[in-house]
C-alpha cells in the first residue's frame, strides 16, 4: 500500500520509519535506560566504598594488636626478697605479690643496663623500671610457683613491654607526645631504642591477644581475647546444637504438617514480627526466664547461648520455610503417589533438596548470633573475666562458667580510657571477622557440596 | 486410527477393579464432581477424556487418595477397590497408594540417580531383602517402562538427567517397580514429543496385560489409540461411559459428540 492510497482511504498518513534512525521515544527510553543502570552502578559503588573504608580503617588501626613488644633480660630472683625464711614453702612464696616481683625486675633491669654500659641522661631508676608493662611482674611469680628452684639463680625472661613503649614502635606515642604524656617520657624512649639495637627489645607476633584473657585498664598490652573466644564458641556451640534442631522442626511441621487456620496464621505472623523483635529484648527475656526463674547463673556462656539461640530462631525458620516452599510439588507428590508417607517423603525428598537452603539461613542466623552484642550485656556476659571458662565443671554444669564473648569484648575495650585499647578493640573487630568470614566459609562449601550432586 | 481394532478389543470382559458410586469432590463450596458413577475393569486401559477444568483430573487422584493432600477438598460417595471402601476411616492412604501407582503430567524424577530412583519404593515397602533382590527389582521395572537399554550403562546418572520422554518412561517404571494393581496416569504425555509419546504409548498397551491402567488426556486421539474404555467428564459430569469403539464412532450424548468433533472444550 502506498501512501497516496492511505489518504484517500481517509487515514492519517503514517510516514515511514527508518530503523537506522531511532525515533524519539526510542531514544528517550534508552536513555531512561542507561540512566538507571548508572544509578544501579553508582549505589554498588557506594556499598563498595563503605566496604573499603571500613576494612582500611579496621585493619590499619587493629593490626597493630597482632604485634606485640617484648624485652628480654636476665632477672636475678633474689632469694633475699622472694623467699626470706630460704625454705621454699609454697605457701610463704605465695605472700610475696607482684609488687615484691616488680621491685626485684627493676632492680635486675638497672643492674643489667649497668652491665651494658647503657646509660641515659635524666633517667631514674624508678623511671627506666617503668618500661616493663605490670604484667611482667606477675608472668615471673607464677614461673616462680610453678618451679621454686628457680629462686636465687639468674634466669633470662622475655617480658611484656610497657603499652607505651609499644605504641611507640606502632606510631602511637612519639617522643614529642612523650613530653606532654604523664605515663611515659622520652628518656624511656631513648632506653627502649638503646635496647632496640642491641637486639634486646623485640617486635614479634602477638600469640597472647588471641590467647590471654582480659587485663586491667593498665595494662592494655597484656589485654587478650581468649576467654572471649572460648565463651563465643561455647554460646555457638550451644547455638549451633540447638537452633537448627528446633528451627528445622518448627520449620516442617508448619511448612508441611499443619493445617491452614487461624492459629497457624497467628504464629506465622509472630514468627515474623519475633524476627525483627530488637536483639536487647530477648536479653531481658533471657534474663527473665534463664536466670531470674530458672536461676542459672549470669554471665554463663550457656545462657547467652540460649538468648541467642531463642534470637536466631525465627531467622532460621523462615529461611527454612521458604527453601521448603521452593521444592517443587511434584517432587511431594513423586513420594506420596509411591506410597511413601508424608514424613519420608519429606524426609527423604523434600528436606534434601531444601537442604543448600537451610544452611544458608542457620549461617545467616548464626553469624548474627556471634556479631550480638545487646542482648549479652543484659545477661551479665559483659563482666571483667580473667579465669578461661571450662566447658564443663561439676558445680556450674556445661558452659556454666563465667566468660565474655567477642562483641561485648570489643564493646568493654572501646569503653577504656587508653588509646591502646582502641588498638586492641579493632584487632577483636579483625578476630571476629576473620570467624564470621570462615563461617560463611563454611556455608558456601556445604551449599556446593549439597548442590553438586545434582 | 484402524476401527476394526478397536472393535476388536471389546471381546474380552474383565472384572471390575475399582467401582466409583455417587462420588462427589468439592473444593471448598466449588462442586468439582458431581455424582460420578463409573466401573473401571482390570486388565483394562481406561481413558478420561474432556475439556480443561472438567474434573478428569481431580477423579483420577480420588482414586488413589492423592486429593487428601489438598486441605480444602472434600470427597464424598463411595469408591471400591476390589469391593473395599478406599475412603473408609480405617484405610491408611500410604497403604492404598502402593497398590493404585501414579505417573503424573511432569515428569517427576527425584533428584537421586536412575537406581535409587526406581528402588525407592521397593526400599520403602521392604520388597527386597538383599541388594541382589533389589538389582533385579530395578531391572525388572526398567524394562517393564521401555528404557532399560537406555539407562543400563547409566544407573548411577541422575534421573533429572535425562531427556523428557526418558523422565516420563523412568517414572512410569519407578511406579511399576512397587507392584501396583491400578496404574493411574495424569497425561503422562503431554510434555512429551511424538515420538516420546508413541513410546509410552506402547508402553501402556504393554502394562495393560497385567494392571488395570486409568489414562487422563486431552488428546482424543491418544484415547482412541490406547484405551478400550472412555470416560467423557463435562463441567464435572460423568457424561458418557462406555467401549473407546462406541464413544469415539457412534456417541449417545449429543455433548460428547460436540466434543469428540471439536465443537466444544
Amino acid at each position: 500500500m502506498t501512501d497516496a492510497n492511505m489518504s484517500k482511504s481517509g487515514a492519517v498518513p503514517v510516514p515511514r520509519k527508518s530503523l537506522l534512525q531511532p525515533d524519539a521515544r526510542t531514544k528517550r527510553r534508552n536513555s531512561a535506560e542507561a540512566r538507571f543502570r548508572a544509578y544501579g552502578l553508582a549505589a554498588v559503588g557506594i556499598g563498595v566504598l563503605a566496604l573499603v573504608m571500613l576494612l582500611v580503617s579496621i585493619v590499619g588501626t587493629g593490626s597493630g594488636a597482632f604485634k606485640q613488644t617484648y624485652l628480654t633480660i636476665p632477672v636475678h630472683l633474689n632469694e633475699a626478697k622472694l623467699d626470706k625464711k630460704g625454705d621454699r614453702e609454697l605457701a610463704n612464696l605465695k605472700k610475696v605479690t607482684t609488687i615484691g616481683y616488680a621491685g626485684v625486675l627493676k632492680t635486675s633491669l638497672n643492674d643489667f643496663l649497668a652491665q651494658e654500659g647503657i646509660e641515659i641522661d635524666g633517667l631514674s631508676d624508678k623511671d627506666a623500671g617503668k618500661i616493663i608493662s605490670k604484667e611482667a611482674a606477675a608472668t615471673v611469680r607464677n614461673a616462680v610457683l610453678a618451679d621454686p628452684d628457680l629462686i636465687g639463680t639468674t634466669q633470662d625472661f622475655t617480658l611484656l613491654a610497657n603499652g607505651r613503649i609499644d605504641g611507640y614502635y606502632k606510631g602511637r606515642v612519639t617522643m614529642d607526645s612523650a613530653e606532654l604524656d604523664g605515663n611515659v617520657t622520652p628518656e624511656q624512649l631513648m632506653l627502649a631504642d638503646a635496647l632496640k639495637e642491641r637486639g634486646l627489645l623485640k617486635t614479634k607476633f602477638n600469640w597472647a591477644f588471641l590467647i590471654a584473657p582480659d587485663a586491667s585498664d593498665q595494662r592494655p598490652e597484656a589485654a587478650g581475647l581468649g576467654v572471649a573466644i572460648l565463651g563465643s564458641i561455647y554460646m555457638m556451640l550451644t547455638v549451633l546444637i540447638l537452633a537448627p534442631v528446633i528451627g528445622v522442626a518448627a520449620s516442617i511441621y508448619l511448612e508441611e504438617f499443619a493445617p491452614k487456620n487461624r492459629w497457624t496464621d497467628i504464629i506465622e505472623v509472630n514468627i515474623s514480627n519475633l524476627a525483627a523483635v530488637p536483639s536487647i529484648v530477648f536479653g531481658i527475656l533471657g534474663l527473665a526466664i534463664f536466670i531470674n526463674f530458672a536461676g542459672m547463673r549470669a554471665s554463663a556462656p550457656i545462657v547467652g547461648g540460649l538468648v541467642l539461640t531463642l534470637m536466631t530462631l525465627p531467622t532460621i525458620i523462615i529461611a527454612t520455610r521458604a527453601a521448603l516452599k521452593a521444592v517443587p510439588p511434584s517432587i511431594r507428590d513423586a513420594g506420596l503417589g509411591l506410597g511413601a508417607s508424608k514424613m519420608q517423603s519429606v524426609m527423604h525428598h523434600v528436606l534434601p533438596l531444601a537442604a543448600p537452603g537451610i544452611l544458608t539461613g542457620t549461617i545467616i542466623g548464626l553469624a548474627q548470633a556471634l556479631g550480638e552484642t545487646a542482648p549479652l550485656l543484659l545477661i551479665g556476659m559483659v563482666a571483667f573475666v580473667r579465669e578461661y571458662p571450662a566447658a564443663w565443671s561439676p558445680e556450674s554444669g556445661l558452659f556454666g562458667e563465667p566468660s565474655t564473648a567477642l562483641p561485648v569484648q570489643v564493646f568493654n575495650w572501646t569503653q577504656r580510657a587508653d588509646p591502646a585499647f582502641v588498638e586492641r578493640a579493632s584487632g577483636a573487630i579483625i578476630v571476629l571477622l576473620i570467624f564470621l568470614v570462615a563461617m560463611n566459609a563454611v556455608a558456601v562449601m556445604l551449599r556446593r557440596r549439597f548442590e553438586r550432586r545434582w | 486410527m484402524n476401527d476394526m481394532r478397536i472393535m476388536e478389543r471389546d471381546v474380552d470382559v474383565n472384572e471390575i477393579k475399582i467401582a466409583a458410586r455417587g462420588c462427589q469432590v468439592y473444593y471448598a463450596d466449588t462442586h468439582a464432581i458431581k455424582d460420578v458413577d463409573v466401573d473401571i475393569e482390570d486388565k483394562t486401559v481406561t481413558a478420561f477424556i474432556g475439556p480443561s477444568g472438567c474434573g478428569k483430573s481431580t477423579f483420577l487422584r480420588c482414586l488413589n487418595r492423592m486429593n487428601d493432600t489438598i486441605d480444602i477438598c472434600r470427597v464424598e460417595g463411595e469408591i471400591r477397590l476390589d469391593g473395599e471402601d478406599i475412603y473408609d476411616p480405617k484405610v491408611d492412604p500410604v497403604q492404598l497408594r502402593a497398590k493404585v501407582g501414579m505417573v503424573f503430567q511432569k515428569p517427576n524424577p527425584f533428584p537421586k540417580s536412575i537406581y535409587d530412583n526406581i528402588a525407592y519404593g521397593p526400599r520403602i515397602h521392604g520388597m527386597a531383602k538383599t541388594k541382589a533382590d533389589l538389582d533385579i527389582i530395578v531391572e525388572k521395572s526398567l524394562r517393564r517402562g521401555a528404557i532399560w537399554d537406555e539407562v543400563k550403562d547409566r544407573l548411577d546418572a541422575p534421573g533429572t538427567g535425562l531427556s523428557g520422554g526418558q523422565q516420563q518412561r523412568l517414572c512410569i517404571a519407578r511406579a511399576v517397580a512397587t507392584e501396583p494393581e491400578v496404574l493411574l496416569m495424569d497425561e503422562p504425555c503431554s510434555a512429551l514429543d511424538p515420538i516420546a509419546t508413541a513410546q509410552v504409548e506402547e508402553l501402556i498397551d504393554e502394562l495393560r496385560s497385567q494392571y488395570s491402567v486409568v489414562i487422563v488426556t486431552h488428546s482424543m486421539q491418544q484415547a482412541a489409540r490406547v484405551s478400550q474404555k472412555t470416560a467423557f467428564f463435562h463441567l464435572g459430569n460423568l457424561v458418557e461411559f462406555g467401549e473407546t469403539g462406541q464413544i469415539f464412532t457412534n456417541p449417545v450424548d449429543p455433548r460428547t459428540e460436540s466434543y469428540i468433533t471439536g465443537r466444544i472444550g
